[in-house]
């Protein structure tokens, strides 16, 4: 098979990151709960993630690097838990469910939603920034990139527009972390919410947030932290405050491999790989009758993703005959971004969906513009 | 791309009905499989079951013993 499905998840994970969580499986306690060897251990690992996160992303305070099950939980948190009836909130058309569906929970209960507006030709409009802030706006919420086209939110721009007006600065970086390096301290952003899974190169079950100093965030779950038992409520300090219950020690300590390993190989190698192999498909296709690629490629600095149609064929049936015929797996449908494909005007057809891993080959990619060329051929 | 055919279409209301439509397929060695979901029927995210036309009922009547409901049925080319 010639995985090609990466922004939904890595398939292939660094060795590392296979071997640390198949021995942490067989040594871990549970983290924060004992002086023993094996919490103890547990606890050592999930500091150590969190220290390397903080060192990462460039936050602040290695306690308020907050661990979650993915980048969803991580935005539920930040959002429902800084948000508040009367409040105002500027996010995008380019936003997944994963933003706008607690953004709409908290509309019913009387946060109000404005949205920048997006064209393939513009990009993002951030000049109607401006003409968006009220009196009562509160945050912006907004991606990185695009899980549908990989193209990529200006998080300077934004981030100094929102520093300038005091706005919270809610960053989704599902597909962005471990692809560009994200400083949250230079850019303003209060609450960085990414997963492991993706670019990362984690195990599925793992997220975070990155939070900066002096954002407060009410907790969205209650429970067991390993300390203040008799404390009705959360401890008020982070991370307990807003981690309840047993961590993911395993996975935390397969992102860790992760982590380490694209630090070793360097960030910037796996993009130029990745956008590489993009740009081969892009030129391989770009020409082919009834193709319609989506998204900005005139820029160099985007997501490897590839985002097409092929004729008016619903997506779903080109992506289950390159999977059936070529085995060549890709991502059909609404990707759970409905605004982004009303922008892209593509509702009723979906698009099919190419992510790229620096593990992916140019023989993948070959095979892959020659699959899409009998296609488009076969008509 | 290869020929369509009309084929008779079911959705599911999630994932877990749709791998238990899989499930009892493979169980009671009913013919289809599963398939990205057609955007013809809804442009969410999910799967659907594909069999050819001729095997509604028999799919229909499977499925009511499993205990299974599915969301929508359809007739489209796929």
């Amino acid at each position: 098979m010639i995985y090609l499905d990466n922004a939904a998840t890595s398939q292939k994970k660094p060795q590392a990151v296979y071997d640390a969580v198949l021995y942490a499986m067989g040594h871990m306690g549970n983290a924060g709960r004992a002086t023993h060897a094996a919490s103890h251990g547990s606890s050592k690992t999930v500091f150590d993630t969190r220290a390397l996160l903080t060192k990462f992303f460039h936050g602040d305070k290695i306690s308020n690097c907050i661990f979650t099950k993915n980048s969803t939980e991580s935005l539920n948190i930040a959002i429902q838990g800084s948000l508040k009836a009367g409040d105002h909130v500027i996010t995008t058309v380019m936003e997944h469910n994963s933003v706008l569906r607690p953004l709409y929970a908290m509309e019913k209960r009387g946060v109000e939603l404005s949205f920048l507006q997006y064209t393939e030709e513009k990009g993002l409009d951030y000049d109607s920034l401006d003409s968006l802030l009220q009196k009562n706006t509160k945050a912006i919420v907004c991606t990185h990139a695009s899980n549908l086209t990989g193209d990529m939110v200006d998080l300077e721009r934004m981030g100094e527009f929102a520093k300038k007006h005091g706005l919270l600065f809610i960053v989704d970086a599902s597909q962005t972390a471990g692809v560009y390096a994200i400083d949250c301290t230079k850019w303003g952003i209060s609450i960085l919410c990414f997963t492991g899974h993706k670019s990362l190169l984690g195990p599925q079950g793992t997220g975070g947030m990155i939070i900066a100093p002096g954002v407060e965030i009410a907790p969205l779950s209650f429970g067991g932290t390993g300390v203040e038992t008799y404390n009705p409520e959360m401890p008020l300090e982070n991370p307990n405050h807003l981690e309840a219950g047993t961590l993911n020690g395993h996975g935390i300590a397969g992102l860790h491999a992760g982590v380490e390993y694209i630090l070793e190989t360097g960030i910037d190698k796996i993009r130029s790989i990745e956008l590489e192999l993009m740009e081969r498909m892009y030129t391989g296709i770009v020409h082919l009758p009834g193709i319609r690629i989506y998204g900005n490629f005139k820029t160099g600095k985007r997501c490897p993703i590839l985002n097409l149609n092929l004729y008016d064929y619903d997506s779903a049936v080109v992506s289950d005959e390159l999977f059936t015929r070529f085995s060549i797996a890709t991502r059909s449908g609404g990707h759970c971004a409905p605004l982004m494909h009303e922008a892209l005007k593509n509702v009723n057809q979906g698009s099919v969906r190419f992510s790229f891993s620096h593990f992916n080959t140019k023989e993948e990619v070959d095979q892959t513009i020659e699959a899409l060329r009998i296609l488009s051929e076969e008509g | 791309m290869r020929e369509k055919k009309l084929q008779f279409i079911l959705s599911f209301k999630n994932t877990v009905d749709a791998l238990e439509m899989e499930q009892i397929g493979q169980k009671r060695n009913l013919p289809g499989r599963l398939i990205p979901l057609p955007s013809v029927i809804s442009a969410g995210c999910g799967l659907a079951w594909t069999t050819e036309p001729e095997n509604r009922e028999l799919t229909l009547s499977v499925i009511k013993e499993e205990g299974l409901e599915p969301a929508s049925m359809h007739e489209i080319v796929f």
